[in-house]
């Protein structure tokens, strides 16, 4: 990987944002939309719920900052690759002497940005709003974060992959592919809560451990770092995947041209 | 060989180690034999034309050599380097420009300069860029978004970031094909000036005949992806019996064959 380029391609995203600041509204209005619902709906239940009920109803507002993180993660790969396809800047780019990794590296150092942006402010509002510290986590929160980040730019390589391989017709993957496993992902519920089957699936994902883990940690104030270290594991696993999937899907696309597609469309 | 290989009307004292070298280069999408069997070289500092209608295969072949499509069959050599097995040392001495891309419209010319100055790491990128800006008379553009621009000068800022990295081997798709005759005019004398100054070898692919007569030295006259003729303007209307290149090149269109001269011996083409 050469760290020249990374810095050039993230210069260009950067030049982006500041350019365009209406680009920020994504960034920050849906997350902030997100955090109102699940916030008010927080309060409504606590209010109206009898104490004994097991489930510490602030999970939710957890819920909303930790999910943000992995999806922004995700976006930050495939929006990049978007952004180019938008602006018919895709063949310039891969004629340009990027390699793979210098471009995925670049999406991740975006990815980093794009999640640290929106967390910081949902981690700011939902303590102002709901009193709701993320930083009552403590340790975990590192842990946490960087398997929500490293699943993310997983699954966005992945969104990536599927978009070069389906064409722009497939675009609006970048951004349902999250939504896909957030039902398995025991994001707003416990891993007990699903059928029997469909708790595998949820234990075949790296994220459900975080939001487990989550829980489990303002519950208890202890730490599973077992399963912590489970989801890191998994996560190795997805990552390098989503590489071999990422890179062999860019040389199906050398072959049939799909690179060129995109530019004349 | 295909085709007849005539002189370059351009005497170069390195003839010997051409910069690129393209043999028997194929791609099939499915049944279309988009490039078929192709075979060319350009010398040092020699302006190549690949002319065609469209559908000829000239994109196809360009974005081989680029890498950004896999050969069925055949090889690509620039620099004396496979490109199969040193694709980005090569790109890193090439740079490419064509019609069916632009830059990031969302960012300022100079923005987007220095992103891919960067990228093809480019020493001193800032005089660089302002020499490139002047070269192509748009340096009063410099701070303008550059979707804002007009098509004529989206297409010189995209020759502006072809000519960053001083490319020994840049490779033109269709530069002049949204130019008006003024604009296109310009282009044609920039290209012709850095190949005068530095030296530069260049691909060249059009169905602007124009531009073929004018600046290039050689040409590749191709019809659905294989090569009819190689060799300078005046080998080509020879060899086609024809009056212009544009004659030859409607002939070749029409026709939809291989041996466009029926009925006349001298205008086949030798298989
Ligand atoms: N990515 C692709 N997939 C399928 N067919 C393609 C692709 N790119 C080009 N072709 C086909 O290959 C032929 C040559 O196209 P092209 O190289 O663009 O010609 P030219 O640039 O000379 O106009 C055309 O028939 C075109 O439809
Ligand atoms: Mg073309």
């Amino acid at each position: 990987m050469s760290l020249g380029n990374v810095q050039a391609l993230v210069l260009r995203y950067l030049y982006l944002y500041t350019r365009t600041p209406i680009r920020a509204v994504e960034l920050l209005f849906w997350p902030l939309v997100h955090l109102l619902v699940w916030g008010y709906l927080t309060v409504f239940l606590q209010e109206n719920m009898n104490s004994d009920f097991p489930f510490k109803i602030t999970y939710l507002i957890g819920a909303v900052i930790l999910w943000d993180i992995l999806f922004r993660a995700q976006q930050g790969v495939a929006i990049f690759f978007l952004e180019d396809v938008w602006s018919r800047n895709l063949l310039n780019i891969f004629a340009a002497p990027v390699t793979n990794a210098d471009y995925l590296g670049s999406t991740y150092v975006v990815g980093f940005f794009r999640a640290g942006v929106t967390s910081t402010m949902l981690g700011g509002l939902s303590l102002l709003l709901y009193s709701f510290n993320i930083f009552d986590l403590g340790l975990a929160l590192l842990p946490f974060i960087f398997n929500l980040l490293v699943f993310g730019w997983a699954l966005g390589m992945i969104s990536t992959a599927l978009i070069v391989r389906w064409g722009p017709a497939a675009e609006t993957l970048a951004w349902a592919v999250p939504f896909f496993i957030q039902p398995f992902a025991a994001v707003y519920y416990p891993v007990s809560a699903l059928p029997v089957g469909l708790q595998w699936v949820a234990k075949s994902l790296p994220c459900s451990y975080v939001f487990e883990g989550m829980r489990g940690t303002l519950n208890t104030g202890e730490v599973d770092w077992a399963s912590l270290g489970l989801a890191t594991g998994l996560n190795v696993i997805y990552l390098a995947a989503a590489g071999v999937i990422f890179v062999r899907v860019m040389n199906t696309a050398r072959e049939k041209g799909l690179l060129t597609k995109f530019a004349s469309q | 060989m295909v085709a007849h290989q005539g002189g370059t009307g351009y005497e170069n004292p390195f003839m010997s180690e051409p910069i690129l070298q393209v043999t028997d280069l194929t791609k099939a999408f499915g049944d279309v034999m988009s490039v078929d069997g192709v075979t060319f070289d350009i010398q040092k500092g020699e302006i190549l034309g690949l002319l065609g209608a469209n559908g000829a295969g000239k994109t196809t072949a360009i974005n081989m050599v680029l890498g950004i499509i896999t050969p069925t069959k055949g090889s690509v050599t620039v620099f004396g380097k496979d490109l199969s097995h040193s694709r980005i040392e090569i790109l890193r001495r090439m740079n490419f420009c064509s019609t069916y891309t632009q830059l990031p419209g969302n960012l300022r010319v100079w923005q987007n300069l220095k992103v891919f100055g960067k990228l093809y790491r480019v020493p001193d990128l800032p005089k660089r860029i302002d020499e490139v800006l002047e070269m192509l008379e748009i340096s009063h553009l410099k701070n303008r978004v550059s979707g804002e621009l007009s098509a004529g000068e989206g297409t010189r800022l995209n020759l502006c970031k072809a000519l960053l990295n001083r490319p020994e081997l840049l490779l033109l798709d269709e530069p002049t094909a949204s130019l008006d005759p003024d604009i296109a005019d310009k282009v044609r004398k920039v290209v012709s000036r850095i190949r005068e100054e530095e030296s530069t070898t260049i691909l060249y692919t059009s169905h602007n005949m124009r531009d073929v007569e004018e600046v290039c030295d050689r040409v590749v006259f191709m019809h659905k992806g294989k090569v009819l003729f190689i060799g300078t303007a005046e080998e080509t209307l020879h060899h086609f019996e024809e009056e212009s290149l544009e004659d030859v090149f409607i002939r070749v269109a029409r026709s939809g064959e291989i041996k466009p001269n029926r009925g006349k011996q001298k205008g086949e083409v030798s298989k």
